[in-house]
């Protein structure tokens, strides 16, 4: 790197946004989370989406095989995976045929152009090479024979072809790095831990990253080198996250600070098995991991860890959820803690199984037989499922319940930096009251919460029944006298309510009062957060805020909604917040509503602000 | 010091609601006794069920007990018995519950081999619900869902867990108070799944189904006692085996005493000859009961909890070690 291509300028950038995309088969997932850690160390603020089929490996080359990865990476501005990619990395013709209609013309496409071969240019629908028939004329292209180039480069390693050629994406990758000033070294500590297993790979994807680093360093096909500005963050120890691992080590530290194991039983689904897998790899730290027959165990045998007195949780995404509210009603009526990590994807039914939505929020509210209440929080970054996962915990614990939280697949893929917080910033967990054994009785609640005591399997002196039948208040006993189930069904209720006394004051993001309020829930916070600083810069009054509590609503928030004119709710479903809003407060609010299996973007929000704004 | 406790001890002193005559009294009796003779107290019992006149039985014992809903007694128990191995942890179950909404369950447990004792209550019937047919009831009875006479092939309860390769398989009559307690006693004591099905009487509903089985002048013609290690032999007089011809199993008769040697001895390690047994049924041959498998197998709990010390990666990890994973970064 001794700067052998003087005339190279570096411009700065604010944030940039990056797409990786190719075949199921090349390691997009893999180059696009290196690239992303990099950023990182490097001190920028990102944020990620991995975008992959549905199919584990579609035909080879097909349109329905693309994989991609987009990161968005620079300064504090950066709250989502950006709408568009600046700069389009494709190695095949079907990942560029997919992903042109999202490219701005003038925007960068970096090519392997070994691939595009007659055959895989008629798997991906074109006549002619758009790399040279002129389509494309709009865009900087820069083609790089990336394929014979890497074989070039590790032609004396002793790798067999077929090894050798899937080192290419790790080419691509050298030329990424040498375009935004990353340094090498973490990354090739990350391949020689990832690979160093099998002789010779570890060392051929690092020559590759690094032959592709000098192409790109000395050739003239690039006239400019990129810098982002780095992030002015809150110092202190990072890692980079999914909203999945996130999840997951909210849970750990949640039992951790209970000192109790964590039992996660679970059912593999997508796109929720990551908090599995993510568990799995930490059973020696007191977690108990039980991949159950299907999602109706998943979540009785949660329950019954919850009875045998652990930290009990599951997860899922929405047709999971369904299987499961049986069993959450059991959880309900036997006033056990537990919490159920749903990672909403599109629906109905098997629906659009690896793409986002945020559609089970009444399911998540309502979706129960009988009066059956709990809370509802949902996590509103990748990093934030760690937040709102523990407050999960440290609720179900205090307040003897079941807890959702809501995620969804763009969160639970995408990826952040997280702070590493340190033991004394984190919140302090209670549990109910125990009394002694003479005096205790199975449903005698706490006065304030209502929560009962948590006597489990193993306390001497404290042996009881519990079950789905309607218990007797106090004693716990099997009752049906109509009075009590009366009494039972409204103590419910308020126990549930009384979670609002937890709920901090919402954060309002502009203006107290005023025209316009944009209120989002969810992994829309990104999205509106840049929407709402395009829409400051652009001269226009409004205000935001985002709700992580959605049952029980903030107690604060039917003030909030009255003291604007109207109220905008982009959600990811047909209007479920709205409907909740309507019903708690009268309200009437404006839906920006999007169900594409795709997370609204900072644009669409911009433009339904102006909009309702009529500017 | 030993601990004494008397089957009294674990009665909750509740009311019992099942209707006079059930057979769930008996069992029950049995089950407080066995409970008692394990010298483990209380608090060390959790005793999981699901829906239907058996399932009430949690609120009858003394102990910690969680009655669950329809058919997911066995998932709930499982999570109680991973998060806890040191609890006796039984699950209460009935031919509906257990083998019909709760089969899968039923089945998975069983394959992973997790130590729950399993009790399934078979009286052919849905009781609680008032009398459908269920699916151990044997073709052609009249219920109120088959009023034609049901054309369901029934499950044979015992059969299912031998095919599932249960480690502890066993049944038992609900008037059996001798042979029953016995087979439970083994049962809490067996390391690994255990599944033992009681013929139970239902009175309103089922009450005739198992009369040929305890008429005390007819039953022993009718009904195997298999014990291990001795010879299959059956009839008030003690003159009747079984033979097995390649896997073909025959009745042969001698007088009383006379034994011939080609009568088979049974061998409850032998899974092969379990799966014979279990499906033997009137009238060309005797019903067995008894222990008809006993194998030993490491648990579920076992295998989970050594290959989890094994594998102690991050083992010990303080919880911020642990958040901040080998990729961390530092920002000043």
């Amino acid at each position: 790197m001794d700067g052998r291509n003087k005339t190279v300028d570096v411009r700065e950038l604010s944030s940039v946004t990056v797409r990786f995309a190719g075949d199921s088969g090349d390691g997009i997932q893999l180059v696009g989370s290196q690239f992303a850690n990099a950023t990182a160390v490097a001190g920028n603020d990102l944020s990620t989406l991995p975008d992959y089929p549905a199919e584990i490996r579609a035909p080879a080359g097909s349109l329905a095989g693309v994989s991609g990865f987009q990161i968005s990476f620079g300064d504090d501005s950066v709250m989502t995976p950006g709408n568009k990619p600046n700069v389009l990395v494709v190695l095949n013709p079907a990942a560029l045929a997919v992903n042109l209609a999202n490219l701005d013309k003038g925007s960068v496409i970096i090519a392997n152009s070994d691939a595009f071969a007659q055959a895989a240019l008629d798997k991906a629908g074109y006549k002619t090479n758009p790399l040279e028939d002129g389509s494309l004329d709009n865009y900087r292209v820069i083609a790089v024979p990336a394929t014979a180039l890497t074989e070039n480069a590790l032609r004396d390693s002793g790798l067999q072809k077929p090894q050798v050629l899937k080192c290419k994406n790790f080419y691509m990758l050298g030329i990424m790095f040498w375009m935004y000033g990353l340094p090498l070294g973490p990354t090739k500590e990350r391949i020689n831990a990832k690979f160093g297993k099998i002789p010779g790979l570890a060392e051929a994807n690092v020559r590759a990253l690094e032959a592709g680093y000098d192409y790109a360093e000395t050739t003239e096909l690039f006239d400019a080198r990129f810098q982002t500005r780095k992030s002015a963050v809150a110092p202190g120890k990072y890692r980079n996250l999914t909203g999945n691992e996130a999840a997951a080590y909210a849970l750990i530290t949640a039992a951790k600070l209970l000192k109790k194991k964590l039992f996660y039983g679970s059912y593999p689904i997508t796109p929720a098995s990551e908090i599995l897998h993510t568990l799995s790899k930490h059973r020696a730290n007191d977690v108990v991991v039980f991949q159950a027959e299907d999602e109706i165990a998943a979540m009785c045998a949660t329950v019954g860890a919850a009875f045998a007195g652990e930290l009990a949780a599951t997860g899922t995404s929405g047709p999971g959820l369904s299987l499961k509210i049986e069993a959450i009603g059991l959880g309900v009526i036997t006033e056990l803690p537990m919490v159920i990590v749903n990672v909403q994807r599109g629906g109905p039914s098997t629906g659009l199984p690896t793409k986002t939505e945020q559609s089970d929020l009444l399911q998540a509210v309502f979706g129960r037989h009988g009066e059956s209440p709990l809370a509802v929080l949902a996590a509103s970054s990748p990093a934030d499922c760690f937040t709102t996962t523990l407050e999960a915990a440290r609720l179900a614990v205090k307040y003897m319940t079941p807890v959702i939280v809501l995620s969804n697949s763009y969160l639970s893929n995408g990826s952040e930096p997280f702070r590493i917080p340190k033991l004394s910033e984190l919140p302090k967990f209670d549990l109910p009251p125990l009394p002694a054994p003479e005096v205790f009785k199975p449903y005698q609640r706490d006065p304030v919460t209502l929560a009962r005591p948590w006597a489990w399997p193993g306390l001497k002196g404290y042996e009881h029944r519990i079950g789905g039948l309607e218990k007797a208040e106090g004693t716990g006993a099997i009752s049906y006298d109509p009075e009590n189930h009366q009494k039972m069904t409204d103590i419910r209720a308020a126990k549930i309510a009384g979670i609002a006394r937890e709920i901090p004051p919402t954060r309002l993001n502009g203006p107290e009062a005023g025209e316009l309020l944009v209120l989002g829930w969810g992994s829309t916070y990104g999205a509106i957060t840049e929407a709402m600083g395009e829409a400051r810069k652009a001269g226009l009054t409004v205000s935001s805020a985002h709700i992580r509590n959605l049952w029980p609503l903030p107690p604060d928030l039917g003030a909030i909604l009255k003291r604007f004119r109207r109220v905008l709710v982009p959600e990811e479903n047909t209007g479920q917040l709205r409907l909740l809003l309507r019903s708690e407060y009268l309200a009437e609010p404006i839906g920006l509503n999007k169900v594409q299996g795709q997370p609204l973007n900072s644009d669409e929000i911009l433009a339904k602000i102006r909009e309702v704004l009529g500017k | 010091m030993e601990l004494k406790l008397t089957a009294k001890d674990f009665s909750s002193n509740l009311p019992v609601k099942w209707c006079p005559g059930c057979g769930d009294f008996a069992i029950l009796n049995m089950m407080q006794k066995v409970f008692a003779g394990m010298g483990l107290p209380h608090e060390k019992y959790a005793v999981i069920s699901g829906i239907g006149c058996s399932s009430r039985f949690p609120y009858y014992v003394n102990t910690y007990g969680f009655h669950s809903i329809h058919g997911r007694a066995a998932a709930v128990a499982s999570g109680v018995k991973l998060a806890n191995p040191d609890l006796a942890v039984w699950v209460i179950t009935g031919d509906g519950d257990g083998l019909s909404i709760g089969g899968n369950h039923m089945m998975h447990a069983i394959r992973r081999n997790i130590g729950l004792k399993i009790v399934l209550f078979n009286n052919r019937i849905y009781a609680l619900t008032k009398g459908q047919a269920s699916p151990t009831t044997q073709p052609g009875t009249k219920t109120k869902s088959t009023p034609a006479g049901s054309i369901d092939y029934p499950f044979n309860p015992a059969r299912f867990a031998v095919g599932l390769d249960c480690t502890f398989v066993a049944r038992g009559l609900d008037n059996d108070i001798a042979g029953t307690t016995a087979i439970l006693e083994r049962a809490a004591r067996h390391n690994g799944t255990t599944f033992v099905e009681i013929f139970q009487k239902c009175v309103p509903f089922s009450d005739k189904e198992f009369d040929p089985l305890k008429d005390p002048a007819t039953r022993e013609d009718v009904l195997l006692r298999v014990e291990h290690g001795k010879p299959l032999v059956f009839g008030t007089k003690k003159d009747k085996g079984i033979v097995f011809r390649g896997f073909r199993p025959e009745v042969v008769s001698f007088e009383p005493g006379q034994t011939p040697p080609e009568v088979a001895v049974y061998d409850e390690t032998n899974a092969e000859m379990a799966y014979l047994i279990s499906g033997f049924s009137q009238p060309l041959l005797p019903v067995p009961v008894g222990v008809f498998r006993s194998t030993d197998k490491p648990s579920f709990e076992q295998l989970y909890y050594d290959q989890v010390r094994n594998v102690g990666d991050t083992k010990g990890h303080e919880l911020e070690t642990l958040l901040a994973g080998p990729d961390a970064w530092e920002i000043k």
